[in-house]
């Protein structure tokens, strides 16, 4: 079975919720902290249900989301 | 990133407010452009050409590539003079639909009828975002703005038909919850040979959004799913004719005021 690996980047993102709504296995959530800019930043909570749909790193409207395979070090999808 | 050679990574993070539907279709553009490498499109080779609005701001000052940042409304009249100058370079319009539709209006109908070899990238948010949300020529009927306190009461124009009736010889719309649909219609446009165009719904939540949670999504996040649930993807390109958009004249019920949210995509004209 494929393992995925997810990066967000907090100098990007801005807590919009795209990605957390738009998760098929939900595995992302906001965090429950607030940063100095005010933003709730998303965060990954359980990788391992990744299917590396991509759905998240494409509908990131910051571009802070990316979807790595992780046995052979490219893109998913 | 697999984008990031396409991006200037010292501008980031983007100036679009929170959940903003442009960076999604700024990410679409770079991913077809990175897609269509096989089929010699080159970023290097390309000028990307933008009014004045939020959806100005998608190519410039984001993409590494020949960029130039135009007067209100005069994005395409500057493309055609790129395009005369130098007929080698791929020029590909991006901006919003205040932009294009209504103080540029004519000129894009004139590129349109002049079957001009431009890419013309409409983000259709439905509103004048930048300027502080006030209605705009494609505004849905019914829906509130800073100018419409009580809904909107003009049928808006369906660019897609506007574009048809003026000789496009591509036309496509699609929504930025429809990603990968959306690539394949921007490489299809950017292999089109003639005049190709592209509505791309992208939903404005600071003003469309907060101001209509009811209909349109109370979330950034909930916008964008809720264009799943109103999108109809044409069965044929006919549909478009015959499809009662929102509020636009149509066949089957006349100039009335519909304001049930449905949107028609997929590729309409592929001469």
């Amino acid at each position: 079975m494929k393992e995925y690996s997810i990066t967000i980047r907090d100098d990007l993102c801005k807590g919009c919720a795209i990605c957390v709504e738009i998760c098929p296995k939900n595995i992302l959530a906001m965090s429950p902290e607030s940063t100095v800019s005010g933003y709730l930043l998303a965060q990954i909570i359980e990788v391992k249900k990744c299917i590396g749909c991509m759905e998240c790193e494409l509908h990131c409207p910051d571009l802070a989301i990316e979807v790595i395979d992780k046995n052979e070090k490219v893109p998913a999808g | 990133m697999i984008l990031d050679k396409y991006l200037r990574s010292e501008v980031f993070p983007t100036p679009f407010c929170q959940g903003c539907g442009h960076g999604i279709l700024m990410q679409a553009i770079l991913r077809a452009v990175d897609e269509s490498a096989s089929d010699g499109i080159d970023i290097d080779k390309m000028a990307f050409v933008s009014g004045i609005g939020c959806a100005a701001w998608i190519p410039s000052p984001h993409f590494a590539a020949d960029t130039l940042h135009t007067t209100h409304g005069r994005p395409i009249a500057f493309a055609t003079g790129i395009k005369l100058v130098n007929p080698s370079l791929k020029v590909v319009v991006v901006s919003g639909d205040g932009d294009l539709s209504a103080i540029g209006g004519n000129h894009l109908i004139h590129s349109a009828r002049r079957n001009l070899e431009l890419t013309v990238i409409c983000a259709n948010n439905s509103i004048y975002g930048m300027t502080g949300g006030q209605v705009a020529p494609t505004t849905p009927c019914g829906i509130k703005t800073a100018t419409t306190q009580q809904g909107s009461t003009e049928p808006p124009f369906d660019l897609c038909r506007l574009v048809w009736g003026a000789g496009a010889t591509y036309i496509a719309r699609s929504t930025v919850y429809h990603i990968r649909e959306l690539i394949k219609y921007l490489k299809n446009a950017f292999l089109h040979q003639g005049f190709s165009f592209i509505d791309v719904i992208s939903p404005c939540y600071t003003h469309f959004g907060r101001r209509n949670p009811q209909r349109a999504g109370a979330t950034p996040s909930e916008m964008v799913l809720n264009l799943k649930n109103i999108a109809i993807h044409a069965k044929s390109p006919q549909e478009l004719f015959t499809f009662p958009s929102v509020g636009t004249l149509s066949p089957p019920s006349g100039r009335t005021c519909n304001q049930k949210d449905r949107i028609l995509i997929g590729e309409f004209t592929t001469i």
